[in-house]
């Protein structure tokens, strides 16, 4: 994950960020409302309590008198029974909330991320965005929902108690309630170092979950460098310091109970010295005093919860900025209004406006670069009749990707245009570009489902006979058929219930179903057996066949039947041409082609023998 | 059972002491909490009050010799006094409470944590090749956790609400017999609900999980795939997919919620009809006269103190079993046995010949994976390995760094039997650079400083040097300091070989070995290597892995392989000579410049641009 995650932030109060909270929350004003009144309903039924304690003292037990002790008892009975159904309410209407503003959010995000460009996951680790809308979204849904509950019952109890306890005596009240500013004071100064010191934990702890897994999977590594020593001294050096600073967050806490305790202490002694003296004075009543007592006992509650929820609205706040700095990102690839006016956007498209395309491709005096001043690509040409075949070669990181992510429209240049049928893409939604354009990647990505399913993502309301017909074309229905339950076959997290062969087997039939006009092939330069090879070669063939093609190719075969061959090196088209053009110039290119000429036929060579 | 308790037993050495005064101070402080309660109790009712004090003979004692009990009630603030320093000397006993416990269940942990680390560090060779992740590192942290909080958490709520429940009982009884009856009524159904209930409510707990799981797999797949999902423009799908499984885990949780919902509401009713019991009854005895007011005011405070806690023992006494579980968990993966280091072996120098005779090994019963296998090296000489996959090239090396023994034959360096040999000398002496290496999520610079503790700067650039990673290097702003790993960069297969070879080289080891650790590096750059290792290693015995003609036929002894068994042997000028694998591979040289012939004739350099010197 990234190091961006572990960033502090500790900026005040951000008035600005909670005015934004509040628009995700609007939808929930009703619930809020009723929640905040449940809850001020039931902190102050909470500071009835010691009345009806009074009550007793001063009507039943001192004078010694029993009437009306079963409407007394009848009176409790009801309190505690609105009191439950409080309870029952606050959970209910808290987790509705909890639960929806977080789904509410995660959707928004969801969809924003599909938005969004390439440029933001080249920049962004998927470990940050996870963070963002699992964690962090979970962390809002929860301040906004139980912060507002600990909240009001907080604030509703306080004032509800300190109105009793001024109405009873008000002498004995300001006397008892002096130790409050005292313990709001050291209540707010715990709780932040408290959530400081439990938040240094969290982050060992992560490091310690990392340097597990490194352990674990760095295992024959380290046997071979024989390091288990120094492994371990640097990993007792990590724990130590978890165990020192667990140790501290406990430590502080342990200090801040007791603190509270006898600050709380000393309003109860108070209390008993100078209401006691009353009592014995006739000025108070014993159930005056009782009740102070019992306030005195309980009051130090609410100023503990209040404390911290403030320590955690900060910790909150953070997380509402990554969220917020999430959604509010603008994607570097957009349509303009006008064509989202007239193609539709990216869920509503307007199909029926979209125009069809034959498959010219043009490259006109394009410029193209990923970081400001490192231009990749400058004042590039290309003119591509529908259902040619370009190949791209060069090195691992020569550059080939940049001409087909601009091709996609996964970036756009930054001078010149790419025509698609003669017409600047950006005048067409992406989507019109992007449903005409069937890629398949050197690393297959399938999704969790079944075989089924993953090939007619190319195209969702194909038949069960399409999928198998597009299966075939690519010869992947034999050892689909061979699989447990044939095309019903789940195909794991990722496809890795399968081979990289069988992976790519299946990405090939996906894109044909897709039935693209312009293709976009990354080659494997992974090894798969020979008999696969060849079965992938078979379906390279047959998928190119009578589209427009570019192919960042690895195998010799494929480089050959390509109709044109762009020699990509430091980022830069060096040598284009046909292959037999290509070798007589003795260039670059012969020195590629000669190169993996030798390593195929190693390979081969290689196999044959194992046979 | 004793064993796995035995276990903990033992990562509490050094604790143990702290652990039980930790038990002490949660006892006393336990008893400290229920004395302030007394205090009001004789305040008001004998000292304020006229009744009769009914205390122990101590604490009567105290009152007389302070000037009884008149003149205490002039001096009421003695009696706010003694409640302060009850409840600091409770304020203290709590602190060292958890100090103590923290101290003790934190190195406990930090111990098993260390235990487990260096445990699984080695393991022999093969258990890692054989390993799973995910689960090891599960039970490593989460299971960890688990026993920590256990003893950190839980056994400390056990205690405390077990030592406060026998306290306040004794002294309630010697109170008020009956009320003590009536107060402790609801207690059992409290409890009986919340274990019923949280035993029942772990199958909605899982719901909820598994559905959190569904969504981040969705999710984690999207972001992965975000690729295909654009080039097959698919937005609209994957939102529908997404909100699907985030619509069923909203509503998993909020079924959840209202679970709980009924269940806080539900005990806090049984816990304050039971306080209501016993106030009213309280208030009917105390107007009779048959109780004092100081008294049902004890009653009623403890019936706050305990009631809440004893509601969280269900919940506690359901997760008790979770400890155990883990328990077991962290027992499967320490019981696995360590590799033996052979410590008391032999370290003799390894810069001397080698020898293969006869030696036959298999990973499982029955399947050889290398038979008969026979050869002689020379100290300094450089052995290349050629042979199809599955062949046992990599086996044979393993062999070397005795990552794995054989079973019959022998291998000797210098005349001494490798089996002799102390596993960690020869690890140390031996350089290897595996296929696919691993490099750790630190700095490149410091990846490379892994290979020996001592390592200077210049011998860092030089391997660095040698390793041809400077051109690797300049792509990145921070060069050398580039993080790489989960946390940094993402370097490629050639990239990440290079980097291991620059760590293998610091290593200054009598034999190198090179697993096929040039593969994924581009034909040139190999050869840019090869030239510069070459200088370097003089007087190094050498073992190289390759498929690459080039690489092959400048070694000193040529082997290959085929399904475990050594078929052929020799130097290049043998080898071009008899039929079979390295001459086939070879005669490629020559046919690639049939084929290009004519494209051939006026070219000056394809020999050494290609690297074939």
């Amino acid at each position: 994950m990234s190091t961006y995650q572990e960033q502090e932030y500790t900026q005040p109060f951000n008035m600005d960020l909670w005015k934004k909270l509040i628009r995700y929350a609007w939808p929930y004003r009703r619930d809020l409302l009723l929640l905040a009144a449940v809850m001020a309903a039931s902190g102050g039924i909470d500071a009835v309590f010691p009345l009806m304690n009074r009550y007793a003292v001063d009507n039943f037990i001192v004078p010694g008198k029993l009437d009306g002790l079963w409407i007394f008892a009848l009176i409790n009975v009801m309190l505690i029974s609105i009191q439950a159904f409080n309870v029952w309410m606050l959970i209910c209407i808290a987790g509705r909330i909890e639960t929806g503003l977080c789904y509410d959010i995660r959707k928004m995000g969801f969809k924003k991320l599909q938005e969004l460009s390439f440029s933001y996951f080249d920049k962004t680790p998927v470990g940050w965005i996870m963070a963002r809308m699992t964690s962090d979204i979970q962390r809002l849904g929860e301040t906004v929902a139980w912060g507002l509950v600990d909240l009001m019952w907080g604030s509703a109890m306080m004032v509800a108690t300190t109105g009793v306890m001024l109405y009873l005596n008000w002498r004995l009240a300001l006397i008892t309630l002096s130790v409050v500013p005292i313990l709001a004071a050291v209540s707010i100064y715990f709780q932040r170092v408290i959530l400081m010191a439990y938040r240094q934990v969290r982050r060992i702890n992560s490091q310690i979950t990392g340097a597990f897994n490194e352990g674990i999977m760095g295992a024959k590594t380290t046997k071979t460098l024989a390091r288990e020593e120094e492994n371990l001294r640097e990993f007792k050096e990590l724990t130590e310091r978890m165990r020192h600073s667990s140790v501290r967050a406990v430590v502080v806490s342990s200090i801040y109970m007791p603190v509270v305790m006898a600050l709380g202490s000393i309003g109860t002694g108070l209390v008993l010295w100078l209401g006691g003296e009353g009592v014995i004075g006739k000025s108070i009543s014993y159930g005056t005093l009782v009740a102070f007592i019992n306030y005195t006992m309980q009051f130090f509650e609410p100023i503990r919860e209040l404390a911290r929820i403030f320590a955690e609205l900060q910790n909150s706040q953070a997380s509402a900025e990554r969220v917020f700095s999430m959604l509010e990102t603008q994607p570097d690839v957009k349509d303009s209004p006008e064509v989202i006016e007239k193609y539709g956007d990216l869920f509503t498209p307007k199909k029926e406006n979209w125009p069809p395309i034959k498959g010219d491709v043009t490259f006109h005096n394009v410029s193209f670069s990923y970081k400001e001043g490192e231009e990749v690509l400058k004042d590039f040409n290309l003119e591509v009749k529908a259902g040619e075949t370009i190949a791209l070669v060069g090195e691992t990181g020569a550059g080939k990707s940049t001409i087909v992510n601009l091709l996609c429209r996964f970036y756009e240049p930054t001078e010149g245009e790419v025509r698609i049928d003669g017409v600047d893409y950006r005048k067409r939604s992406q989507l019109w570009l992007q449903s005409n354009i069937g890629y398949v990647l050197q690393t297959p990505h399938l999704f969790s489902g079944t075989v089924k399913e993953n090939i007619r993502y190319g195209r969702l309301d194909a038949s069960d006979e399409e999928v198998i017909e597009a299966a075939k074309l690519v010869n992947a229905h034999d050892f689909i058929m061979r699989l447990e339950k044939g095309y019903d076959t789940e195909v794991g997290e990722g496809g890795n219930r399968l081979s990289t062969g069988q992976k790519q087997l299946i990405s090939f039939a996906r894109a044909v179903l897709a039935n693209p006009r312009i293709f976009v092939l990354d080659e494997a330069t992974s090894s798969v057996d020979t008999e696969t090879e060849q079965i992938i070669q078979n379906a390279i063939q047959k998928v190119l066949r009578g589209r427009t093609s570019f192919v960042i190719a690895h195998r010799l075969s494929t480089i050959r039947s390509a109709d044109r061959i762009l020699v990509i090196r430091n980022g830069r088209v060096v040598e284009q041409g046909t292959h037999f053009e290509l070798l007589r110039r003795r260039g670059y290119y012969y020195r590629l082609y000669t190169n993996q000429f030798m390593e195929e036929k190693e390979r081969e060579i290689m196999s044959q023998t194992r046979g | 059972m004793f064993n796995r308790w035995g276990l903990l037993w033992d990562l509490m050495r050094g604790n143990r002491m702290r652990y039980a005064g930790a038990v002490v101070a949660t006892a006393f402080s336990a008893l400290l909490s229920l004395i302030p309660t007394l205090v009001i109790r004789t305040t008001v009712d004998s000292i304020i009050g006229d009744k009769p004090m009914d205390v122990p003979g101590w604490v009567e004692d105290a009152v007389l010799r302070l000037g009884g009990r008149d003149a205490l009630a002039h001096n009421l603030w003695v009696c706010g006094v003694a409640l302060l320093a009850i409840s600091l000397i409770n304020g203290a006993a709590m602190y060292v409470r958890g100090k103590w416990t923290a101290q003790a269940s934190e190195s406990m942990a930090r111990n098993l944590r260390d235990l487990l680390y260096d445990h699984l560090q080695n393991l022999p060779y093969d258990e890692h090749v054989k390993a799973e992740t995910g689960d090891w590192v599960q039970r490593c942290t989460s299971d960890v956790e688990t026993i920590r909080r256990f003893l950190a958490v839980q056994m400390v709520e056990i205690g405390r609400t077990g030592f406060l429940l026998v306290m306040a009982l004794t002294i309630m009884f010697s109170l008020n017999v009956k009320m003590t009856f009536i107060s402790m009524a609801v207690v059992p159904v409290i409890l009986a609900f919340s274990y019923v209930f949280f035993s029942k409510v772990k199958e909605a707990f899982r719901l909820a999980d598994e559905a959190e799981g569904k969504l981040t797999t969705v999710l984690q797949e999207n972001l992965t795939g975000i690729r295909v999902v654009k080039a097959f423009g698919r937005q609209a799908y994957e939102v529908e997919k997404f909100d699907g499984k985030n619509r069923e885990y909203r509503d998993l949780s909020y079924r959840l919620v209202r679970l709980m919902a009924n269940y806080w509401a539900l005990s806090d009713f049984l816990i304050m009809v039971q306080m209501v019991i016993v106030m009213v009854t309280g208030v009917y005895w105390a107007s009779r006269g048959t109780m004092t007011l100081g008294t049902l005011l004890t009653f009623m405070s403890y019936e706050g103190m305990l009631l809440w806690p004893v509601r969280q023992m269900g919940r506690i006494l359901t997760d008790m079993g979770r400890a155990q579980i883990s328990l077991t968990r962290i027992k499967e993966l320490l019981d696995k046995p360590r590799e033996d280091m052979d410590e008391d072996g032999l370290t003799p120098d390894l810069n001397a010949d080698i020898e293969f005779k006869n030696v036959y090994f298999e990973y499982e019963k029955g399947h050889p994976v290398l038979q008969d296998i026979s050869f002689k090296v020379k100290k300094g000489q450089t052995v290349a390995i050629l042979g199809p996959t599955g062949s046992g090239k990599s086996s044979l090396v393993h062999l070397l760094l005795r990552l794995y023994d054989y079973q019959r034959g022998s291998i000797t360096i210098g005349g001494v039997e490798l089996k002799k040999i102390n596993k960690k000398w020869l690890r140390q002496n031996i350089g290897i650079v595996l296929q696919e290496p691993f490099l750790f999520s630190r700095t490149i610079k410091e990846n490379v400083a892994l290979g020996r503790s001592d390592v200077t700067e210049a011998e860092i650039l030089e391997a660095m040097r040698v390793a041809a990673l400077s051109d690797v290097i300049q792509q990145f702003e921070e060069g050398y300091d580039t993080l790489v790993g989960e946390r940094g960069v993402t370097l490629s297969g050639g990239q990440k070989q290079r980097v291991a070879i620059a760590r293998a080289l610091v290593r200054n080891s009598s034999i190198l070995i090179f697993d096929d650790s040039l593969s994924a590096v581009d034909t040139e750059t190999d050869a840019a290597i090869r030239r510069a290792l070459k200088e370097r290693r003089k007087g190094i015995t050498t073992f190289i892995i390759s498929h690459r003609i080039t690489t092959l036929a400048e070694a000193d002894l040529i082997l290959v392989l085929d399904q475990g068994r050594l078929i052929q042997s020799g130097t290049h000028e043998e080898l071009i000579r008899q039929p079979g694998l390295y001459q086939r591979i070879w005669a490629l040289q020559s046919r690639l410049e049939e084929e290009l012939a004519d494209e051939y004739k006026d070219l000056e350099y394809p020999a050494q641009e290609r690297g074939v010197m």
